[in-house]
């Protein structure tokens, strides 16, 4: 009796969140991901797939898992550091709390308004590139800088990866206790070799893991590059967003296969970021 | 080992810095719109425009529908698995997990494929069944965020005790719902409320693709055509950001001080 209440009730829990999800995430990811192997006609055929295998395609990836890898390895570090610079308390507890505020602001501050952000700084008549130009003379656009290619998306990425990295990794920096260290230091250790042969490889499963987390978040990021470059950039998700607006491939197939492709990507990224995090879990714990 | 204060200020001064240039370039750049003096015409023409009333609204809307579907699905989802059902608890946090997995783009392809003019279920045929599918989209994005509050708020109450308590006092699960669980996770149902928000006003991909008119796409549009009006709308989304950001601050500090 005990038994089959219990089983009512999951079923009443669990049962709408189930339905929702299976129509709205599972169904039509998978239908998507099955018409990647079907032509027009919903025959079986690998011709999808082969069809990815074209330079522009190819090229796109590239373009898209540079960009990535690169903010995702760059904003890594640099989110890094500032959870080490953020770790005790030789930082006063106001700065730490505003620090940790501001990265949760600028996390979310993605997409559009990010965009416009750095146009009005680093575009060609941008804050920064006018005040390099008129007092320094830097001519940043000159010296072959330009905000609409792969470096000016890179730079911009990082506006919300690193402080995602700050936000990611803090809880394993706060892992790494006060006592390793005055242990380590009673037993003559540098605080150089505290951090190379203690921190180091204690940190190092979670920064690899949040480095994944940090390139699948940009790999699938449309509306920055949208709206920063228009399609002057070639990534994926601008070659699929072209593609599902007016079917550039001329082949909606072929856009199923494009999607395949992505998620395979970002899927890997999250495996591998999920087992690091397990094992980082263990040891710390 | 107070001889490190040095690096740390340097690291979190570049940090700052980094930051902090680009909002004062948009927020400079914002006031250039009339000719040779700062004037705040670009955010009247902004707030004038009734498109961006219209635009915002609508995404509001869609933001608050967004939290309150999310919030009946989940909430007794994870109250059930927490409670009845343990066994399902990888299953379904695997689930809440997946949307950080599929990127947004390839989810709102496959609801085109699935919902689409020729499918079962068209939903994409009218306008408030592609309301509904932005909604349910939307939902899916949240996800990962919203389950994780509503379970951290689940933890930090001791669920089968009031359960328990609440049932031999006669209650029925109805009222357990209502009475009990929901007052208790009310902060973490609020936080995750507005990181919905934030993440549900400004989301352009889906909106666009779904042909709706989101608050998103018409930035985009904006930024596209005019010159000074997408920096004052910038500087319009990250003090909305912000507003945001520092209300869960509030609340979930007010969690954790009691």
């Amino acid at each position: 009796m005990l038994v089959s209440r219990a089983g009512v009730l999951t079923a009443m829990g669990v049962g709408p969140f189930a339905l929702f999800a299976l129509l709205f995430l599972l169904l039509p990811t998978s239908n998507l991901l099955i018409g990647a192997f079907q032509d027009g006609d919903g025959t079986p055929t690998w011709a999808n797939i082969a069809g990815l295998l074209t330079p522009s395609v190819i090229a796109a990836f590239r373009v898209s898992i540079i960009v990535s890898a690169v903010s995702a390895v760059l904003g890594a570090a640099a989110g890094l550091a500032v959870a080490l610079a953020l770790r005790g308390d030789a930082i006063p507890q106001v700065i730490r709390q505003a620090v940790l505020t501001v990265s949760g602001v600028a996390s979310n501050f993605a997409g559009v308004p990010l965009a416009f952000a750095f146009l009005a700084t680093l575009g060609r008549t941008g804050l920064v590139t006018v005040i390099l130009k008129s007092w320094f003379g830097v001519d940043l656009y000159a010296s072959g800088f330009n905000l609409l290619s792969i470096v000016g998306l890179v730079f911009t990425y990082l506006y919300f990866q690193m402080p995602l990295m700050v936000l990611v990794i803090m809880p394993a920096v706060e892992g790494v206790k006060r006592d390793w260290a005055e242990a380590a230091a009673m037993l003559g250790a540098s605080p150089a070799q505290f951090m190379l042969r203690i921190v180091a490889p204690v940190l190092a499963p979670s920064v690899i893991g949040a480095a994944l987390l940090l390139f699948a978040n940009a790999f699938g990021a449309v509306a920055t590059a949208y709206a920063l470059t228009g399609s002057s950039v070639n990534l994926v998700t601008i070659l699929l967003f072209a593609q599902i607006r007016g079917d550039v491939l001329h082949d909606p197939n072929l856009g199923y296969a494009l999607a395949l492709g992505m998620v395979v990507v970002t899927g890997l990224c999250n495996v591998a970021y999920l087992r690091l995090r397990a094992f980082s879990d263990r040891r710390l714990r | 080992m107070k001889g490190g204060t040095l690096w740390r200020r340097i690291v979190l001064g570049v940090m700052g810095l980094y930051l902090f240039v680009p909002l004062l370039g948009v927020a400079e750049f914002s006031l250039r719109m009339r000719r040779g003096v700062y004037s705040f015409d670009a955010f009247a023409a902004v707030f004038a425009d009734g498109r961006f009333r219209e635009t915002f609204l609508y995404s509001s809307a869609l933001a608050v529908v967004t939290v309150v579907i999310g919030m009946v699905l989940i909430v007794p989802a994870a109250y059930a698995v927490r409670l009845y059902a343990p066994r399902l608890r990888a299953m379904v946090e695997f689930v809440t997990l997946l949307p950080l997995v599929v990127p947004a783009i390839v989810i709102v392809f496959g609801y085109m494929r699935l919902f689409g003019s020729q499918s079962w279920l068209p939903l994409t045929d009218t306008e408030i069944g592609s309301d509904a599918l932005l909604a349910f989209g939307y939902v899916i994005l949240a996800l990962p965020y919203l389950y994780r509050s509503v379970d951290a708020g689940l933890t930090s109450m001791d669920v089968r005790n009031l359960t328990e308590a609440a049932e031999s006092l006669g209650a029925r699960p109805w009222t357990i719902m209502l009475r009990v669980v929901l007052p208790n996770i009310r902060t973490a149902l609020l936080s995750g409320a507005f990181l919905t928000a934030a993440i549900v006003l400004g989301e352009f991909t889906f909106a666009s693709l779904l042909n709706r008119p989101g608050f998103g796409p018409y930035m985009q549009l904006l930024g596209a055509n005019r010159a000074y009006e997408p920096a004052a709308l910038s500087l319009v989304a990250f003090a909305l950001t912000w507003g945001l950001m520092v209300l869960i601050g509030a609340f979930s500090g007010r969690r954790t001080g009691a």
